[in-house]
């Protein structure tokens, strides 16, 4: 295919300024004027040095601790080995959770990402249009808890508009936050409203540093444009699309907000995501140490997932065969 | 494919045509039935995106009681400012009453007052000391600085899943719960994004005039103070935008850390008068028109920085 001469051109700025930034440390090392700097440069750093230390790394270091005791928040944590991953192994509500989660985030993921790579691709080759970018990133800008009460009005099962425009069709009523088969595909679908502009825009921008050239030379060879969008956007964006769906995947596992405010875990656990069930042992039932853990245990989760996913799409080429 | 084009035919074409200039053929004729699918298209997404912000305004505009009997009508039932006067605690209740609110006041001014502060101050501090620390890496020659510079980078590894509970912990320990210090200190000292974002933006500065006025004998913290700042505004401008978004939306820390509802920020007001809306029949209108007055300071942000917001989210995603 004619691919092959095109990844050079989207990545020139990375070795440029490198080697920019390589040339100009011998001139400052000899510089005279760098004395008294360091003085300066801890005072500087200081800040953040201590909300370094005091605020992520100490938690860290504390979470994995806290893992492996019995901590009821009112006396000090107890040393219990491995216990509550053994706990944890045969825990049936966890893994319960785990595969809500998961189906909550393939068809989040999914979903988000078809909408977003169509609507990104539809933009870069219609239209420049800033306001229209603009308008579909707007559910990015509120918060989970706005987006949830809105939706939460939206899909009432007898009021709610949704089920209106249902009825009107001739369908029966859905309870889409009160029944146990609709909780997450809703809980999903609010997740994608709020989620696809934003991932539109950043695969919009990835697209914006493929050369138009590119293009034109597929149109002067009769491509047609799905033919371009599966020949040569979609190789060309691999890096891109490989970091949005790590991002996507890794944000979805840990969603809280619109499952805290829209159905509560509910209905009969029905949405109760990890998350969710992290919070009720920490604060409901003050159970901290067996919170670190499962906290640790899906900080295991994403590390595993984001290796395997990046291995997949081969993050750091993009395609050239 | 490999048949109609050979790898090095495809650049070829374009130059041996150099008197056809590039823009006008850009934008060519398509098809109409393919531009037209594609702008239907669009047409369809901004219509989801868009239309539970009108649903909003248009419940938040009616009466409740009203409403629930005419559900479907796409304009405002019963026209009143009524929900937004109840959710600010200035209708009388026995009149929120009449039109279908729950008669208990919510106090949603004073949570908006607490959103303001909360958001303010951590973004004010938070760039603030990212600015000074990225001064520190980027112009300034001191032993450690690539080693405490991946210290910090290593902690974009680092999920909050994993520090929330201990810094819960930390906070408590520290008795700052229910406190204003302990919702903002935990994010308003470090972060390795802002760090890394900033560094880079400065170490692509020119340094002539910085050097320049090091030869008039200025010190290094005036260069920052009155160099460096002013020249990063942009930077600056767009960090904090991003910040003040992030914070306002917070939701799981203020949780966390505050049961007090004199503290607590509007997402967590927000929450809560949803949970306490009767299950029966929910004062939707009311509710409607807190997620209004929650949205409005990000919808007044949009319509100043829009432009700024789409630029740098699209940035943010490219590294």
């Amino acid at each position: 295919m004619s691919i092959s001469t095109v990844p050079p051109a989207v990545e020139p700025p990375a070795p440029d300024r490198a080697a920019r930034r390589r040339s100009r440390r011998p001139t400052n090392a000899s510089a005279p004027s760098h004395r008294g700097d360091a003085k300066l440069a801890w005072l500087l750093i200081a800040p953040a040095m201590i909300g370094f230390l005091v605020f992520a790394l100490y938690p860290t270091l504390r979470g994995i601790y806290l893992s492996f005791t019995d901590f009821r928040l009112l006396s000090a944590p107890t040393w219990i080995g491995v216990q509550n991953f053994i706990d944890l192994f045969q825990d049936d509500t966890f893994w319960q959770s785990l595969g809500i989660t998961l189906y909550f985030v393939v068809i989040a993921v999914v979903l988000t990402l078809a909408v977003s790579i169509v609507t990104a691709a539809v933009l870069h080759r219609v239209t420049q249009s800033t306001v229209l970018r603009g308008l579909i990133i707007l559910p990015f800008l509120i918060s989970g808890v706005v987006a949830a009460t809105v939706w939460s009005w939206m899909l009432d099962a007898q009021l709610g508009i949704v089920n209106q425009l249902v009825h009107a069709l001739g369908g029966e009523g859905i309870k889409f936050l009160t029944s146990r088969e609709w909780a997450i595909p809703s809980l999903a679908l609010i997740h994608v409203w709020k989620n696809m502009g934003y991932t539109s825009i950043i695969i919009f921008a990835g697209m914006q540093t493929i050369p138009p050239s590119i293009y034109e030379a597929g149109r002067i060879d009769g491509a047609s444009e799905p033919k371009m969008f599966f020949r040569l956007t979609l190789p060309l964006l691999r890096p891109i699309l490989a970091l949005v769906v790590v991002l996507n995947v890794i944000g979805a596992f840990q969603v809280f907000d619109i499952v805290s405010v829209a159905t509560k875990g509910g209905p009969a656990h029905a949405s109760n995501v990890l998350q969710m069930y992290i919070y009720q042992k920490a604060f409901g039932q003050f159970d901290f140490g067996y919170a670190s853990a499962m906290s640790l245990a899906l900080f295991a989760i994403l590390i595993v997932i984001t290796f395997v996913q990046m291995r997949l799409l081969r993050a750091s080429e993009s395609d050239n065969a | 494919m490999t048949a109609t084009t050979a790898p090095a035919s495809a650049p070829a074409p374009a130059a041996a045509r150099p008197a056809a200039p590039a823009k006008p053929r850009r934008k060519r004729r398509r098809p109409t039935v393919g531009r037209a699918i594609a702008w239907i298209y669009l047409a369809v997404i901004v219509v989801i995106t868009i239309f539970p912000f009108y649903w909003m305004l248009r419940s938040a505009l009616s009466n409740n009681y009203a409403m629930i009997a005419n559900p479907s009508s796409p304009l405002p039932v019963g026209f009143t400012f009524g929900p937004f006067l109840r959710v600010l605690g200035l209708e009388d209740p026995a009149e929120a009453v009449a039109q279908g609110g729950s008669g208990a006041t919510v106090q949603i001014f004073h949570y908006l007052v607490n959103s303001v502060i909360y958001a303010t101050v951590s973004t004010v501090l938070i760039v603030f000391f990212s600015l000074i620390a990225a001064y520190a890496f980027a112009r300034l020659q001191w032993r450690g600085r690539e080693l405490v510079f991946s210290l910090f980078l290593a902690a974009l590894m680092v999920p909050g899943i994993l520090t929330l509970l201990p810094n819960f912990v930390l906070i408590k320990e520290l008795g700052l719960l229910n406190t204003f210090a302990g919702m903002i200190l935990p994010g308003a000292l470090f972060s390795a994004f802002n760090i890394f974002f900033l560094r880079q933006f400065m170490l692509g500065l020119s340094t002539e005039i910085e050097e320049a006025a090091l030869l008039d004998g200025a010190g290094k913290l005036r260069i920052l103070m009155r160099l460096t700042i002013p020249m990063t505004s942009g930077p600056i401008i767009t960090l904090s935008i991003l910040g003040f978004i992030g914070m306002w939306n917070d939701y799981f820390w203020p949780l966390l850390v505050t049961t007090d509802s004199s503290v607590q920020p509007l997402t967590l007001g927000l929450a809560v008068f949803k949970q306490s809306s009767p299950q029966t029949m929910p004062d939707w209108a009311g509710l409607m028109a807190a997620t209004l007055v929650a949205a409005l300071p990000m919808l007044v942000l949009f319509m100043v920085f829009g432009k700024r917001i789409v630029n740098s989210i699209g940035f943010s995603g490219l590294k």
